[in-house]
């Protein structure tokens, strides 16, 4: 098992919030990681170290080393570069507010690919690829905004497949989405773990259960217990996870 | 918090607790029962397993609905898992000492045969290992539960040895080989008793740990 | 908690204020139903006093200009017997592309830069909107006479289309400037966060993403600069001047509908036509806003 992103002594301020303590984490490849914990556990921020989203905020000071199959991300790393690499799906579906077909040509024309048969190509694999090319290939030039909310958070997970990433960063794909579409976000999930290597936030403990193999559990900015989710879900080694995933926490 | 979930788990253990109880009654009731040819502790202890019976189906009911309701995780999971595991081997205990019981009243009805020495034994060890696991689970003490595990040999070698005794009894008469048979079968439900009682006391270590036959389940 | 949920913290919340006006249930007891009797009355007066003025002007205007829409008022040429405002709608056109030429770039892009580029708590970002501010808070005259000393005077153009323009253009900056920044603050961090993730940088986020999705409260306030050029007089009079032809090149030059029709109304000798001149005036108006609204229909619909 290869470790796809390694986190080492990571401490991240936003201003003098301490926001997260000496993280230190493996996230392996083709794997999926789920990260739970109380809101305000610094899970998100850590999700958004690992592509450099926390650039965009100010006072946000970061310590430590997150390297990306052994290159330092905070070094010389392009940042959009480095999200190329590591793509990232939001809480709410977020599409732009353009056709379905611009929404996942936008990320490939970013990177310079203009020809019309390319972008074709690429727009018919990354919708096949989240599920959703049957439902919406008679529809491509439709704006996007028209789609269901299942349907745009699958259609985001297109658009950041278009780029072709390694790692899909996921924060609470599904907490906007019904159970039916929830269900198919997950079965997604799964497929997707062949190629990719997903990271994904969660509040829903029965997903994490569900669709992850290996499980974080935050709190107060510390990463509490990583372990193999079977084991994190049936035996905890810590009494904080114990406490919070069986509801008995605060 | 979740005050309705501790309730019910709390409830459920109870009942488990009140099964346990019955089952180990059973067994020591239906050994005292052979010991002394008491036709009507035998009786009383066929007509038990009614009451172990209507407890493992109530239990099993509660513990698909937490799972169903509450979806329980950590030791809640083990809880209720451990529960629907145990409550299938004291049922078996229970059912043998049923059978026991019932093969107890033939014999008193056909005397004429020797209790082999091995057969005491067998008896007393087999208490020992239910009550033994029941009280692992009451207390959830680790240490206890691990030397019911342990135990199972001395059943083991004490079955053997009533078989060779209950052998020799069969190559010296011949008159009395349907009671020889049934002191037997009295002997091998003793034997599974005992096993039954290592299942129990391997989900004790499991409720515990996480750990059953010291590997990981999930 | 101190996790922030919206990565940009952009200074939002604009909007929000809208829901709290709209619910409001009646109340049970007799005097507050009288209460809300009363104040639903004057809803409706108002909204239809206003109304009625609105349609009491149009008409009165329409009544006593449409019978002076001669075909002569739109010959080429302005002579002193028949005062055509032919010149004056071409001049106006003019005035009014040439000023959006100059206004629009600067204003989106100062724009642009306060909401999408500047840090929070910039020195320059305040300054930058109190000058704004105060801009916009100038009355039209004080900009005609600031045209008339620097343009026309200090620059010598003279009294010309160039000094009209830029004057303004001056005064419309504010106007587009703080809708464009309005605009720009309703687009939704979630927008720049997906441009973002997808690896694009902020230049291409700002100009592919977040201006084309504020592209209808642009027009919206480019549609009101339209107005306010259109309708402009006295900045104009100084530095534009009064020319009855059209104007030909940037330094010549010429009055707007709206000064030809105040020229003609103040001489007292042709107020039929003043009239005639503001029922074009109106159709302008009308038919610009109307071409507005549809560009920002279709642009918010695609």
């Amino acid at each position: 098992m290869n470790t796809k992103i390694m986190v080492k002594d990571l401490e991240l301020h936003y201003g003098t919030f301490h926001a997260l303590k000496n993280i230190n984490i493996d996230l392996p490849e083709n794997e999926v990681t789920a990260f739970i914990g109380p809101s305000g556990c610094g899970k998100s921020t850590l999700l958004k170290s690992l592509n450099r989203m926390n650039d965009l905020v100010e006072g946000c000071k970061i310590d430590g080393k997150v390297t990306l199959d052994g290159e330092d991300i905070y070094g010389d790393m392009d940042v959009n570069l480095l999200r190329r690499r590591v793509g990232m799906v939001f809480q709410k579906p977020n599409p732009f507010p353009m056709s379905i077909y611009d929404n996942i040509a936008f990320g490939p024309r970013t990177h310079g690919i203009h020809s019309k048969r390319r972008l074709d190509e690429i727009v018919e694999r990354s919708l096949r690829g989240a599920a959703i090319w049957d439902e919406v290939k008679d529809r491509l030039d439709k704006s996007a905004l028209g789609m269901s909310g299942g349907q745009q958070q699958r259609l985001c997970i297109a658009r950041a497949l278009a780029i072709e990433p390694e790692v899909l960063l996921m924060d609470e794909p599904t907490s906007a989405l019904d159970p039916i579409s929830t269900n198919k976000v997950e079965e997604l999930v799964e497929d997707l773990k062949k190629d990719y290597t997903i990271i994904m936030v969660t509040h829903n403990m029965q997903q994490a259960a569900r669709i992850s193999d290996r499980t974080a559990f935050f709190l107060l900015g510390e990463v509490v217990e990583y372990s193999e989710t079977g084991e994190l879900f049936s035996s905890p080694r810590d009494k904080r996870t114990e406490d919070y995933i069986t509801g008995r926490f605060g | 918090m979740r005050t309705k979930f501790e309730g019910e788990l709390r409830a459920m253990h109870e009942e488990l607790i009140r099964m346990a109880s019955l089952a180990e009654t059973a067994i020591s009731s239906t050994v005292q029962a052979l010991k002394n040819m008491d036709e009507t502790l035998a009786h009383g202890v066929m007509e038990n397993d009614d009451q172990i019976d209507e407890l493992e189906k109530n239990i099993e009911r509660r513990c698909l609905r937490l799972l169903l309701q509450q979806q329980p995780v950590a030791t809640d999971l083990r809880n209720v898992s451990t529960a629907l595991k145990m409550i299938t081997d004291l049922e078996r205990i229970g059912d043998q000492a049923a059978d026991i019981a019932e093969v107890t009243l033939f014999l008193c009805k056909n005397p004429g045969f020797s209790m082999p020495e091995g057969m005491s034994e067998m008896a007393v060890a087999a208490i020992k290992m239910v009550r033994g696991a029941i009280d692992a689970f009451v207390e959830g003490d680790l240490d206890k539960a691990h030397l019911v595990i342990d135990y199972d040999n001395v059943v083991d070698r004490a079955f053997l040895r009533t078989r060779d005794e209950l052998i020799q009894q069969v190559q010296k008469s011949a008159g009395n080989a349907e009671q020889i048979m049934d002191l037997l079968m009295i002997a091998k439900y003793l034997e599974r008793i005992g096993d039954h009682a290592v299942n129990t006391a391997e989900w004790v270590v499991f409720s515990l740990t996480g750990e059953h036959k010291d590997a990981r389940v999930i | 908690m101190n996790e922030p949920t919206t990565a940009m913290g952009y200074r939002r919340n604009v909007l929000d204020s809208r829901e709290h006006v709209a619910r409001r249930t009646p109340s049970k007891t007799p005097s507050g139903r009288a209460q809300a009797l009363g104040l639903r009355g004057a809803v409706y007066a108002a909204a239809g006093l206003t109304f009625f003025v609105l349609l009491f002007l149009i008409g009165y205007i329409l009544v006593r200009g449409i019978p002076y829409l001669t075909p002569s008022l739109f010959e080429w040429k302005y002579t002193s017997d028949n005062c055509s405002m032919m010149p004056a709608i071409v001049t106006t056109l003019k005035m009014t592309g040439l000023s959006l030429l100059i206004a629009i770039p600067i204003s989106v892009f100062t724009a642009v830069y306060l909401v999408e580029y500047a840090k929070r708590g910039n020195r320059l970002v305040g300054l930058i909107r109190l000058t704004t501010e105060t801009l916009s808070g100038i009355p039209s005259i004080v900009y005609g006479l600031f045209g008339l000393l620097f343009f026309v005077t200090q620059l010598g153009w003279g009294m010309s289309l160039a000094a009209g323009a830029l004057t303004l253009a001056i005064m419309i900056l504010p106007l587009i400037m703080r809708s464009t920044e309005e605009a720009l603050l309703a687009v939704p961090d979630l927008y720049r966060e997906a441009s973002f993730g997808l690896g694009a940088g902020k230049l291409r986020t700002t100009f592919r993403i977040v201006l084309p999705s504020a592209m209808p409260g642009i027009l919206a306030g480019i549609i009101l600069a339209v107005g306010r050029v259109v309708g402009e007089t006295a900045a104009l009079m100084y530095t534009a001047g009064t020319a009855t032809d059209a104007a030909s090149g940037l330094l010549s030059s010429g009055r707007t509908l709206a000064v030809h029709m105040y020229c003609l109304s103040s001489e007292g000798l042709h107020t039929n036509q003043a009239y005639a001149t503001a029922v074009v005036l109106l159709l302008i108006v009308l038919v610009m806003n109307t071409i507005s609204a549809l560009v920002a229909r279709k642009l918010t619909k695609s």
